[in-house]
């Protein structure tokens, strides 16, 4: 039994030392905002291992709130998912934006992004890259699809399909000619109109082939031709675009959502050098520059533009005209309490009919 | 000499116990105390009912879980009919060094996991997947049948999912049989119905019990099948579980929900052991 003991013992301080070795970054990010070869890059330079779990907005949320801000270093979530969640758990740190190299960056874009996740006058937030929600669309097999009613247009029956997220209760509103962000100050407002979305997304339930419910089911749903009109983020169009000319993104009429991903630091980070490193590693114009080419989404690196192929540039001038990109909506900060309207609405529409 | 395997008893039991201690019952208590916490409009925590209370309150999730609950056991059904007639196969008809191997095939989808099986079945039901494709290429049909993201594709996966719980506990049932009861029966001028009747289904009735309490768990409980090939209409009550806590951020809710989904597939397990006459502890041999 002792000889048992102690085996446990030294197989338990062997696994504790191989781990505690090499310094590490946990990082809480969404797929493909880490690129390979980055990552190697990074490792190569700083000799800090990085470990990346993939997640989005809802489940990075939950994931720190359950460990009240523990187990990962750094995180990546929306600008507008920051503040509420901060004032009612608080699972992030404020920013020492001294230590981030801030001169590489969109000064506007850095402004607003602190402003939006501010609580108590500290920012929580440093912007990484943005990007909008529109459509994409088969423009040969759905001529005509531009803006966000026509996901309940009956023209496109059984080929429509979008995410049953709130990104597409606030299109909605939209694309019903409503502005949902100027009610965000009127509570009870805001709950009448999402139980006009409502109707509207249950009305048109009968036209939809599937909701997708990831970057990866989003590509696979209209690649497969399995729908040809859906609500899609203008990277994933893009990248459509270049294997299938007929594919691609669209700004909606009504207005496209612009939203912009940051980088915050849980609570509990256990590595603050290496996540400053990191976000300074990937706000370095030509990294920065890698991502967008490899991933189509813009980046807050103000000298990557240099750097940027040229493909990226004409997909965004093919899918914004002026026009189309003054029109963009950019989330401002949920206001606590929103969620649970939303949720409940998301809920009534995927169990009807 | 009786203390030594006491001893090795007690180190051998305490990690078992450590285990069900940390991963099961504190989370479970914390759940519990959990769901019987609730946020007044003011921002205080209250000791009260509600989150119990919001599930028979408003239809929708009652509604879901009553749909689930009877999707669930249509599927369990569907399981036995399909199994039954394979199960009998394996252990009476085929012989024993052919039948283990095939058993061992049964295994197969086991061990490649849910999630990669579902997306398997994606590939095959497709509108211009795999069976598709190959009944318009026979010309059978011109324009593709609609399958995926259907009740249909959602049965598929679940009863693939679940079939294998099925059949091992009916295998072994039936392997216990004596073929002479089945031959006494016919010699004395049985009918092959009256055999399957009176003969096979009392004596594996406990096998098909127990694999049926296990498919409607797994069924009940399943997220992955219902969530993927189901559709936009498939709400199934796990789902809901899972926006308690992820989308609304509302965990006392979601901790409640959780329970009477517990609380109440346990009773409908319950109701169905009485109706069948069978004993749990029968059962769970």
């Amino acid at each position: 039994m002792k000889k048992l003991v102690m085996l446990g013992v030294l197989v338990l301080t062997l696994v504790a030392n191989g781990a505690m070795a090499q310094e590490t970054l946990r990082l809480l990010t969404w797929k493909g905002y880490a690129p390979a070869k980055l990552v190697k890059d990074f490792e190569a330079k700083t000799g800090i291992d990085v470990k990346i779990t993939y997640s989005n907005n809802e489940e990075m949320i939950a994931k720190l709130r359950a460990t009240r801000g523990a187990g990962f270093d750094l995180a990546q979530p929306s600008q507008d998912r920051i503040s509420f969640v901060q004032e009612k758990f608080p699972v992030y740190q404020p920013i020492d934006y001294s230590r981030v190299n801030t001169g590489q960056l969109v000064t506007s874009m850095v402004d607003a992004v602190k402003r939006n996740t501010a609580v108590d006058g500290k920012g929580f937030g440093v912007p990484h890259c943005y990007g909008t929600t529109g459509m994409i669309v088969n423009q040969k097999l759905a001529p005509g699809a531009d803006d966000w009613s026509d996901l309940w247009n009956p023209e496109y029956a059984g080929k429509i399909s979008y995410r049953l997220k709130r990104p597409l209760l606030i299109a909605t509103a939209f694309g019903m000619g409503e502005d949902p962000f100027a009610l965000y100050d009127d509570i009870d407002a805001y709950r009448a109109l999402m139980k006009r979305v409502e109707k509207t997304l249950i009305d048109g339930k009968k036209y939809v082939k599937n909701y997708w419910t990831s970057g990866d089911t989003q590509v696979a749903i209209i690649q497969s031709g399995d729908a040809n009109v859906i609500s899609g983020w203008d990277g994933k169009g893009w990248t459509l675009h270049k294997e299938n000319p007929d594919i691609d993104f669209i700004a909606p009429k009504s207005g496209a959502l612009g939203w912009i991903d940051t980088f915050a630091i849980p609570a509990k980070s256990k590595n603050l050098d290496a996540a400053y490193k990191w976000i300074n590693f990937m706000l370095e114009p030509e990294n920065a520059a890698y991502f967008t080419n490899q991933e189509g989404y813009g980046t807050a690196s103000s000298g990557a533009i240099a750097f940027l192929n040229d493909e990226i540039k004409a997909n965004f001038s093919r899918s914004f005209p002026p026009a189309d990109l003054d029109n963009i909506k950019w989330h401002p900060p949920v206001p606590a309490g929103f969620e649970k309207i939303e949720a409940k609405v998301l809920d009534k529409i995927k169990a009807a009919k | 000499m009786m203390k030594k395997p006491r001893g090795t008893f007690y180190l051998l039991i305490t990690p078992v116990l450590l285990w069900l201690l940390a991963l099961l019952v504190i989370p479970h208590l914390d759940m519990l105390y959990r769901s019987f916490r609730f946020e007044t409009d003011d921002g205080l925590w209250v000791f009260s009912l509600n989150n119990y209370l919001a599930f028979f309150e408003d239809q929708i999730y009652w509604l879901t879980f009553v749909k689930t609950a009877l999707y669930s056991i249509g599927v369990t059904i569907l399981a036995f009919v399909v199994t039954f007639p394979v199960a009998f196969f394996l252990t009476k008809v085929v012989a024993k060094k052919y039948s283990s191997f095939m058993t061992l095939l049964l295994l197969i989808p086991i061990w490649i996991g849910e999630l990669v099986t579902v997306y398997g079945w994606m590939i095959l039901l497709r509108d211009n997947g795999v069976i598709n494709s190959f009944l318009i290429n026979i010309g059978l049909i011109e324009t593709p049948i609609v399958m995926l993201f259907t009740s249909f594709s959602m049965t598929v996966g679940l009863l693939y999912i679940s079939m294998l719980f099925m059949i091992v506990p009916m295998m072994s049932a039936l392997d216990s049989m004596d073929d002479s009861l089945i031959e006494a029966a016919s010699d004395l001028g049985a009918s092959k119905w009256t055999i399957f009747r009176q003969i096979i289904i009392p004596y594996t009735t406990p096998g098909i019990v127990s694999g049926g309490i296990i498919v409607f768990m797994l069924v009940i409980g399943d997220y992955v099948a219902p969530n993927i090939l189901g559709g936009k209409s498939s709400l199934w009550f796990t789902e809901q579980i899972y926006n308690k806590f992820l989308a609304s951020f509302n965990w006392s809710e979601g901790a409640a929900f959780g329970f009477l989904l517990l609380l109440l597939s346990s009773s409908i397990v319950w109701v169905a052991l009485k109706l069948s006459g069978q004993k749990l502890d029968k059962v769970g041999s």
